[in-house]
């Protein structure tokens, strides 16, 4: 059950492969108009390799990687009644079109407060030389009254 | 309008941005992000589950606010760290209008560059407020942004 998970790291994910069309469709999609999001011409003339990936695309990538952990039942989460309560990005450097990625998931914390349960859930993104591009953490809630996971620091 | 981004100081205030959140940009945003969660399109699924109406992706009205910081610096590869919580579901009714996200920000600090890498930007932490009927729908949102020389 999760606490047996916290302070772990899951296996690298496999390689993910940032699309030059997904980048478009998803600047298009939160209304990223900027030139170097769209134009091959214009983000090599800022200076970039190809396509600029806006700030919350990685949610491309990692928010599958989480659901997969989170829906997994030998995890022990309650799923249907969580609610993303927090989210943040640090970037080590620009994320492009054309960039392989690997995800490292970390399972950071679990906390329990007026039956509420909080999971802090870390993504660690590298190239595929383990070069770090960037990092993520994702705060999930699950409501009280939901399904209880193994209390943190608990042994289930 | 403030003064030059390379002129950035604390309390500087951003030039606000008023957003339309509409169904269809809903199922946009699914497809795009590969957030299927019916809770997000399906009138029937946000009722059972509990909730006023469909509502927006947590993840897509945070995209939208860091649209405020990306107008300002013209540059999406500025923002070098970016993080929110979020506090109150933007419902969106099923309608042509949909509903509006106003967004304003003010500059909360201006960092050197460190001594050790006196090349490096200045950076910029900017504070955004996201509301919707004069409520805030993301708590502490909160921008870092490389300013130019």
């Amino acid at each position: 059950m999760i606490a047996e998970y916290v302070g772990r790291a899951l296996p690298s994910s496999r390689p993910y492969v940032v699309g030059r069309e997904k980048v478009r469709e998803f600047a298009l999609a939160v209304g990223e108009g900027a030139s170097v999001c769209h134009d091959l011409d214009a983000a090599r003339a800022a200076g970039h390799p190809d396509l600029v990936a806006p700030p919350t695309f990685p949610v491309v990538f990692t928010m599958p990687l989480m659901e997969a952990l989170l829906r997994d039942p030998a995890f022990g989460w309650d799923y249907s009644r969580m609610v993303h309560g927090e989210q943040s990005f640090t970037a080590h450097r620009p994320l492009h079109a054309g960039d392989e990625l690997v995800t490292v998931l970390h399972v950071d914390e679990l906390r329990t407060r007026a039956g509420s349960h909080f999971l802090t859930l870390r993504c660690e993104v590298t190239d595929t030389a383990g070069v770090p591009v960037l990092s993520s953490t994702s705060l999930m809630v699950t409501a009280e009254g939901a399904d209880a996971p193994a209390e943190a620091g608990v042994p289930a | 309008m403030s003064a030059a981004l390379s002129d950035a100081a604390v309390g500087d205030t951003l030039p606000a941005l008023s957003l339309r959140v509409t169904r269809a940009g809903l199922v946009r945003y699914a497809a795009a992000s590969g957030d299927l969660n019916p809770i997000h399109w399906s009138d029937r699924v946000a009722a059972a589950v509990g909730l006023p109406g469909v509502i927006a992706h947590g993840m897509l009205t945070m995209a939208l606010a860091g649209r405020l910081v990306t107008s300002w610096t013209g540059d999406p590869s500025s923002v070098v760290g970016y993080g929110t919580r979020f506090t109150r579901p933007v419902v969106v009714p099923d309608d042509d209008e949909g509903v509006a996200l106003e967004l304003t920000g003010t500059v909360k600090a201006v960092a050197d560059p460190p001594a050790d890498d006196p090349a490096a930007d200045r950076t910029a932490t900017v504070l955004i407020t996201a509301t919707v009927d004069g409520k805030t729908v993301l708590g502490r949102a909160t921008a870092q942004v490389r300013l130019p020389a």
